[in-house]
């Protein structure tokens, strides 16, 4: 196990060298951020001082290079817009994200669990069919235009919610959360819905894929036949059965659900990181869109590791081998 | 039911026919075949059927600008689908739109089709340290999501059609590979490539003639999935302002434009383009839910 994480551990390193070489030798190549960073009526002189001061003078591999040695030291560089460290902006902004996705996932798995089990126990009642066709229709609807359709339906016709930004927020260990307090939640209720809706029917076939498998399994039929009541059968012998392929989709689509929440954080105005770096992208601000996609690639990383240790812990039957990585 | 009947003479079977019969048993399925033919026609005669030219900047008249749908311009021209911000023909645009969108998610589907699949049989046809390698790669490339790859290189390469084109088969070309490698897996133990070999024709051709071909169907499987998958991205992408230039609006554009004029109830603008792409993609994914069906030889009846 532990040469497995090691292992695991240095290919991160690896990948996150790969993505930031890329990355930066990409962004190196497209537009001039003096350009948009000073007075149009700026001369040659003063261009050249905004240049040099964001080191921006220099060779590219030089400034990849200063870039490579302070990365090491958990310095990304100056924002050019914000003046400030890099991953400072962006850390900031990652509690109004991470909220936005835990709400999202609790929502996607609250609902899609009891209506993937439903479905997949009757899988030929008209219920179950409705379920299903939904999670197709669910599949098929492009997210960012039912996020317009909510803003449409509930902030500017019927004006139960409020349409774009975040609510006030209160300190909890240290960061900023608005989903405690009803007032902070009302701002958050539809960008989470929105971002739930694809996961939600990804968990409604998944489950029901999983129940129909399991139920034909010869432990569901022991416990049947020793009598069981059916609500334990199912409420314990299958349900244990099925949170286990269900955990690894789970992490995986966490991750998912921060990366998709740069399109619903820019329809609903959320100021976390995904605003940010769309933000970012267009006024050519590199040392965050930098430090963003490296943050977000590590968050990545990380989450998969946890899934499968996680995955071999609950499944007896999973053991990591040594040799395999 | 005394009468006798008359012997129905059966049609010869051959596989395409079967394949055809058992592809439109169900309904749905040929709805959706149905809705997406319809889509496709329309899109590719667009400029036939458009009442109006959306790229003609010199037919734009801004005093028909954000007209609601039904309603009259100055000039007497009727909008079916109302106008947007630039007094641009919405129907017309989504017919366009439709032609962008479409044109985008197909090429770049073929394109990484043919990487995905050649690379994915190559390497099981290598095996050894080649397909480890290779499908490590593809392991790492899938733990992250599309959307995340796709805006990485989009920040990267700029807006524009071969771009977005580029971006897409970079997402997608290994969904192809994982699946092409599993399905030239189970060709490879098989005995027609024995066969193959001990005729002593070239690896090429082993690959290329016998292997390949037989590892199509669940190609055609995932390929219709990822398509659909590629024309929500680009939609998604174009509606950031990553995607697509705005003299060219695919449907995410479109619905993108609308955005600013949601907020005082002009709904049309960004509604109808989500309408069109919705029933595009929806149209493709039962398409391809009946394909699986079909081609799956472990469903075959």
């Amino acid at each position: 196990m532990p040469v497995y994480v090691l292992r695991r551990l240095a290919q991160t390193l690896l990948v996150l060298f790969v993505t930031s070489a890329l990355v930066f030798g990409g962004l190196y190549l497209v537009g001039d951020p003096v350009e948009i960073l000073v007075n149009p009526q700026a001369d040659q002189e003063e261009r050249a001082r905004t240049a040099a001061a964001l080191g921006l003078d220099r060779p590219a591999l030089e400034q990849y290079g200063i870039f490579l040695k302070g990365a090491f030291t958990g310095d990304l560089g100056k924002s050019f817009v914000f003046g400030r460290p890099a991953l400072q902006v962006i850390l900031e902004r990652m509690p109004a994200t991470l909220e936005l996705a835990f709400l999202a996932m609790l929502m996607s798995l609250g609902l899609g669990i009891p209506l993937g089990l439903y479905a997949g126990l009757r899988p030929h009642g008209f219920a179950a069919r409705t379920i299903m066709a939904g999670s197709i229709l669910g599949f098929s609807l492009p997210t960012f235009w039912v996020g317009l359709l909510l803003i449409m339906v509930f902030a500017v016709q019927l004006g139960w919610l409020p349409s774009t930004g975040r609510g006030p927020t209160t300190e909890l260990l240290g960061l900023q959360i608005s989903i405690l307090t009803w007032e902070g939640l009302r701002y958050a209720l539809l960008p989470a819905l929105n971002l739930a809706l694809f996961k939600l029917s990804l968990i409604i076939r998944l489950t029901r894929a999983q129940v129909r498998e399991q139920s034909l399994l010869d432990y569901m039929r022991f416990a049947r036949a020793k009598g069981l009541p059916r609500r334990r059968v199912i409420g314990v012998h299958l349900l244990k059965n099925i949170l286990i392929p269900l955990i690894t989709v789970i992490g995986l689509e966490l991750g998912s659900v921060i990366a998709f929440a740069v399109v619903t954080e820019t329809i609903f105005a959320w100021p976390g990181m995904g605003k940010l770096v769309i933000d970012s992208i267009f006024q050519l601000d590199r040392p965050v869109v930098v430090a963003y996609l490296l943050v977000t690639v590590f968050m990545f990383i990380l989450i998969n590791l946890l899934v499968d240790l996680l995955y071999s812990l609950l499944d007896p039957r999973v053991r990591i081998s040594e040799a395999k990585g | 039911m005394s009468a006798v009947l008359p012997a129905t003479v059966p049609a010869p079977q051959t596989p395409f026919r079967r394949f055809l019969e058992e592809f439109f048993d169900s309904k749905l399925a040929t709805l959706g075949f149905a809705l997406l033919a319809a889509i496709v026609l329309v899109a590719l005669f667009a400029p036939f059927i458009a009442p109006h030219n959306p790229y003609d900047l010199a037919k734009l008249d801004l005093m028909d600008s954000r007209l609601a749908p039904g309603e009259q311009g100055l000039g007497g021209a009727s909008y079916v689908l109302g106008t947007d911000g630039q007094g641009r023909d919405m129907l017309s645009a989504i017919l366009y739109g439709l032609r962008v969108s479409l044109y985008v998610g197909v090429v770049s589907g073929i394109i990484a089709l043919t990487l995905g699949a050649l690379t994915g049989v190559l390497a099981a046809y290598a095996g050894g340290r080649v397909e480890q390698f290779v499908m490590r790669v593809v392991d790492i490339q899938l733990g992250f999501p599309a959307i995340l790859v796709a805006l990485i290189l989009l920040a990267v390469l700029g807006r524009g059609v071969d771009k977005i084109i580029i971006a897409l088969v970079c997402v997608q070309w290994a969904y192809y590979a994982r699946t092409a490698r599993s399905a030239a897996l189970v060709e490879r133990g098989k005995e027609y490539i024995e066969a193959a070999r001990g005729l002593g024709l070239s690896g090429t051709r082993i690959v290329l003639r016998h292997l390949l071909p037989n590892a199509l169907p669940p190609l055609i499987v995932v390929g219709t999935v990822q398509v659909a998958h590629a024309i929500a991205l680009e939609a998604t992408l174009s509606f950031l302002g990553l995607g697509l230039p705005s003299t060219e609006p695919s449907l995410g554009l479109l619905i993108a434009n609308g955005y600013e004029y949601l907020m005082s109830g002009r709904y049309w603008i960004s509604f109808y383009p989500g309408l069109a792409l919705l029933a595009t993609i929806l149209a493709i994914n039962l398409v391809g839910d009946q394909l699986r069906d079909v081609l799956n030889p472990r469903l075959a009846k």
